[in-house]
């Protein structure tokens, strides 16, 4: 924040001249960018179906009232499905984040020429890619069904559980690490005793965290076809029966809260 | 019983922290190591049981050049020489008895660590240490629920489970008040005293140092500046190792302090 | 006392006082885990021939990496890719305008209480429902194209970025803003100058943090026909022509990579 001299006068002024006309050139670049992009949004619209869009909106609502409350009979095995998605899933997912983690921490890692590297690619690649798509590409490898679900949201969560818990580990207090191998412990007694109970509770908070996410995304893994209460969605959404989507939507949102609900809870009672 | 030879550690920073130290500790005998901060006291004490890597130079504990072992025979070396820290250094989410035992893990197999199945002699072992401190009732509670002196007397008895014998003791009273910091450097010397260990405690009080330990050394940009009986320690050797300032005022402030704890005492 | 204490203890055996101290709420925990465990494995059809025959495909895949094909389908691709980030840009400018207000409005220490109600509302809604739900609904309304993708992912973003900015702004220090208020400031000067500064540094982190997902998100809104890259990639999975859909999800993960990248060089900057 300089001080100007100006007509023998000290001026205070938040930025220099330079700075201002740096920061108008950012902001206009900015604004030309989102015109760009918003053009070409337009462009690949039909806007006669936008502006139809309040009465169809309108339709869909009254052919989706009221839900078709007895379709619910149906839905049970679709709802068990879709939770041993999401816990099934979170377990292998851990189980395999746990050893990825321990790779890819400055302060745990073999060697950080070579393995760190390959662990971070390893998250990175999980992460990037959403558990539809792996759930996609393991339908084409391995066949629909339930099976393809678990292992899509296994694959997807190995990187997010993986990257909190690797952030966890090179946040622990190194003199209890110390304090161990002082005693003469070994590598995996030092690994036991020093940074085990250390990252614990970030490890249980993070478990139960992707369990959360995962019963969200595993809802809808039946859209391509990877088993759970998607399958019926979609079915239902091919054939139009929009009083069996509005019953759908509402025992996801249930799902949902539900998981949250527990979650939280389970966070609650571990830290 | 331990020697030092030419100790030397140099820092990939480029710190000398420590130069071509030479020292001997009897069987048995408790020192002190004073100096100012950042004159290498915890680099000589961890450059003892590597948790530094020394530069060169050796250390001799008994008739084992320390410096030379590969890591099975230092894990066994370690099991030889306890460590007590400056800021406990428990491992807070564990409970009492498991940070205590924690000092076995150089006895015990992996997976009778980790199940928590240790010999019933390290068990019992373990409580006769925490009834010494007086912290037997607190065994099941965990090491975040203590306050600081009870802390560093669980790292006492994790150390003394070892079965050690040598203390290497990084400022023990440096995080607590000075009445529990009396106590607990008390606690130490007393059971060196009863089982003859022999102890490196790093301590920058030199009050505390004189009042509790036979021989003290002085250690100043890594050079040893000072070696002798505490009532040695003159205006003229604590500018030596410290610097200019008026000791008359600290030295005199141990007598006070020394006559007010008798008279407590009496 | 304390020795009879001792002696009572010596040669006694001592374990871990367990997690949960109920013996039988910790029994039940256990077996009912355990027996949830068993069903949900129980009830996952896996068709082990079909796995088999996919390894070959998988295999076949994975080598697609090392040879992926960015030529054949280029247009393609590059259509799909240009489409995915134009709605990422766009969407994410009209979600954090939009999230800012709403995210002063959901916290309670600045916000009256109607207004509070409705924006908490809005954000519940908004975190409630997922992305692809989303993203059927609006394209059944607005019809195929960008515009759905845009729509869903602007939603998206305010659900998520105005629930972090309130509960940002609601655990902010107390003091610094009253000092501001107490000069005699309006309420827009005093969320510029006491409220501003305070959460400006996170506001952005999360805002870049936002992108990045939007990025993701956008490669699967394609697959319910909201537009971007996911159609190209799911077309290329159902002509089995790995080595185009290797190269997509490449691009994909080098996009996440430079994004997470350029986050982390701004959010260093800010702060
Ligand atoms: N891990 C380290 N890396 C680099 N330099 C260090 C490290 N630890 C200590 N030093 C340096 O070594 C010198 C001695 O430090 P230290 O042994 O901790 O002294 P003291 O314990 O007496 O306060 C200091 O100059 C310090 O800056
Ligand atoms: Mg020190």
């Amino acid at each position: 924040m300089p001080v100007l001299e100006k007509e023998n006068a000290q001026t205070w002024r938040r930025r220099t001249t330079g700075e201002n006309l740096f920061r108008w050139f950012g902001w206009l670049i900015g604004v030309a960018i989102f015109v760009v992009c918003w053009q070409r949004i337009s462009e690949a619209t039909t806007w006669f179906f936008v502006w139809d869009a309040p009465r169809i909106a309108g339709d869909i609502w009254t052919r989706a009232t009221p839900p078709r409350w007895e379709y619910i009979t149906q839905l049970g095995r679709p709802i068990w499905d879709t939770l041993n998605i999401a816990t099934l899933g979170t377990l292998i997912a851990i189980c395999l984040a746990v050893p990825v983690a321990f790779m890819a921490a400055r302060n745990t890692t073999p060697s950080v020429l070579f393995i760190r590297p390959v662990a971070l690619l390893v998250i990175v690649s999980s992460r990037s890619i959403n558990s539809l798509i792996w759930a996609l590409l393991l339908i084409a490898i391995i066949g629909p069904g339930v099976f393809a679900g678990v292992i899509a949201i296994a694959i997807r969560s190995i990187g997010f559980c993986a990257k909190l818990l690797y952030e966890a580990i090179e946040e622990i207090d190194h003199t209890q690490v110390e304090a161990i191998s002082a005693t003469g412990a070994s590598r995996w007694q030092v690994m036991a005793y020093g940074i085990v109970p250390q990252i614990l509770p970030a490890f249980a908070g993070i478990a139960v965290f992707r369990w959360d996410i995962n019963i969200r995304e595993s809802t809808v893994l039946g859209l391509v076809g990877a088993g759970g209460i998607g399958l019926q969605l979609s079915a239902s959404l091919n054939v139009l029966a929009w009083p069996q989507v509005s019953l759908i939507l509402l025992v996801i949102l249930a799902a949902v809260m539900i998981s949250e609900w527990v979650s939280a809870k389970v966070r609650g009672a571990i830290i | 019983m331990l020697r030092l030879q030419k100790l030397t550690k140099t820092y990939r920073t480029g710190d000398q922290a420590l130069k071509e130290i030479d020292l001997e500790v009897g069987k048995g005998q408790v020192l002190a190591l004073i100096g100012p901060s950042g004159a290498g006291k915890s680099t000589l004490i961890r450059c003892v049981n590597r948790l530094v890597q020394p530069t060169s130079g050796a250390v001799w504990l008994e008739d084992t050049d320390l410096t030379k072992l590969g890591s099975g025979a230092l894990r066994r070396a370690r099991r030889e020489m306890g460590m007590i820290f400056q800021e406990y250094a428990l491992v807070e989410r564990l409970t009492v008895m498991e940070n205590v035992l924690s000092g076995r893990l150089g006895y015990v197999g992996f997976w009778r660590s980790f199940l928590r199945w240790y010999p019933q002699s390290d068990i019992d072992e373990a409580f006769r240490l925490l009834d010494r401190v007086g912290l037997l009732h607190m065994a099941d509670k965990r090491a975040d629920e203590l306050s600081g002196g009870q802390r560093q007397r669980v790292g006492i008895c994790r150390a003394l489970i070892q079965d050690p014998k040598l203390l290497l003791v990084d400022e023990p009273t440096a995080s607590l008040d000075p009445k529990t910091s009396r106590q607990i450097m008390r606690l130490i010397t007393e059971l060196c005293r009863e089982r003859r260990l022999a102890a490196i405690i790093n301590i920058h009080d030199v009050a505390l140092a004189q009042m509790f330990v036979p021989r003290v050394v002085g250690l100043r940009f890594g050079e040893i500046v000072y070696d002798g009986l505490p009532t040695g320690l003159t205006p003229e050797k604590l500018t030596d190792i410290y610097g200019e300032e008026d000791w008359e005022a600290t030295i005199k402030k141990v007598e006070d302090e020394d006559e007010v704890e008798v008279e407590a005492a009496e | 006392m304390s020795h009879r204490e001792l002696e009572d203890m010596l040669g006694k055996g001592w374990r871990k006082p367990p997690f949960v101290s109920n013996p039988k709420l910790r029994w039940s925990l256990i077996l009912g885990f355990v027996a949830y465990l068993v069903a949900a494995f129980m009830t996952i059809e896996v068709d082990w021939g079909r796995v088999y025959v996919g390894l070959d495909r998988g295999w076949a895949f994975i080598l697609a990496f090392t040879s992926p094909d960015f030529t054949s389908r280029a247009s393609d691709i590059w259509d799909g890719l240009l489409e995915s980030i134009v709605m990422t840009v766009a969407a994410s400018v009209v979600g954090i305008l939009i999230s800012i207000p709403i995210g002063l409005g959901a916290a309670r220490n600045i916000a009256p209480l109607p207004i509070y109600l409705v924006c908490r509302g809005i954000v519940a809604v908004s975190r409630a429902l997922q992305e692809i739900i989303v993203a059927i609904l609006l394209v059944a309304i607005f019809g195929f194209g960008p515009l759905a993708g845009f729509l869903t992912l602007s939603f998206a973003t305010i659900g998520f970025l105005s629930k972090l900015l309130a509960e940002d702004i609601e655990a902010m220090d107390k003091v610094q803003a009253e000092a501001i208020k107490a000069s005699g400031a309006r309420w827009l000067q005093w969320i510029n100058y006491g409220v501003q500064p305070q959460v400006m540094p996170r506001l952005v982190g999360l805002s870049m943090y936002r992108i990045d997902i939007n990025f993701r998100e956008s490669a699967i809104l394609g697959l319910v026909g909201a537009g971007g890259i996911g159609a190209t990639l799911n077309t290329a999975f159902d002509r089995y022509e790995y080595d185009t859909a290797a190269a997509i999800l490449i691009l994909i993960i080098g996009i996440v990579m430079s994004l997470e990248y350029l986050s982390g060089i701004i959010r260093a900057k800010v702060q």
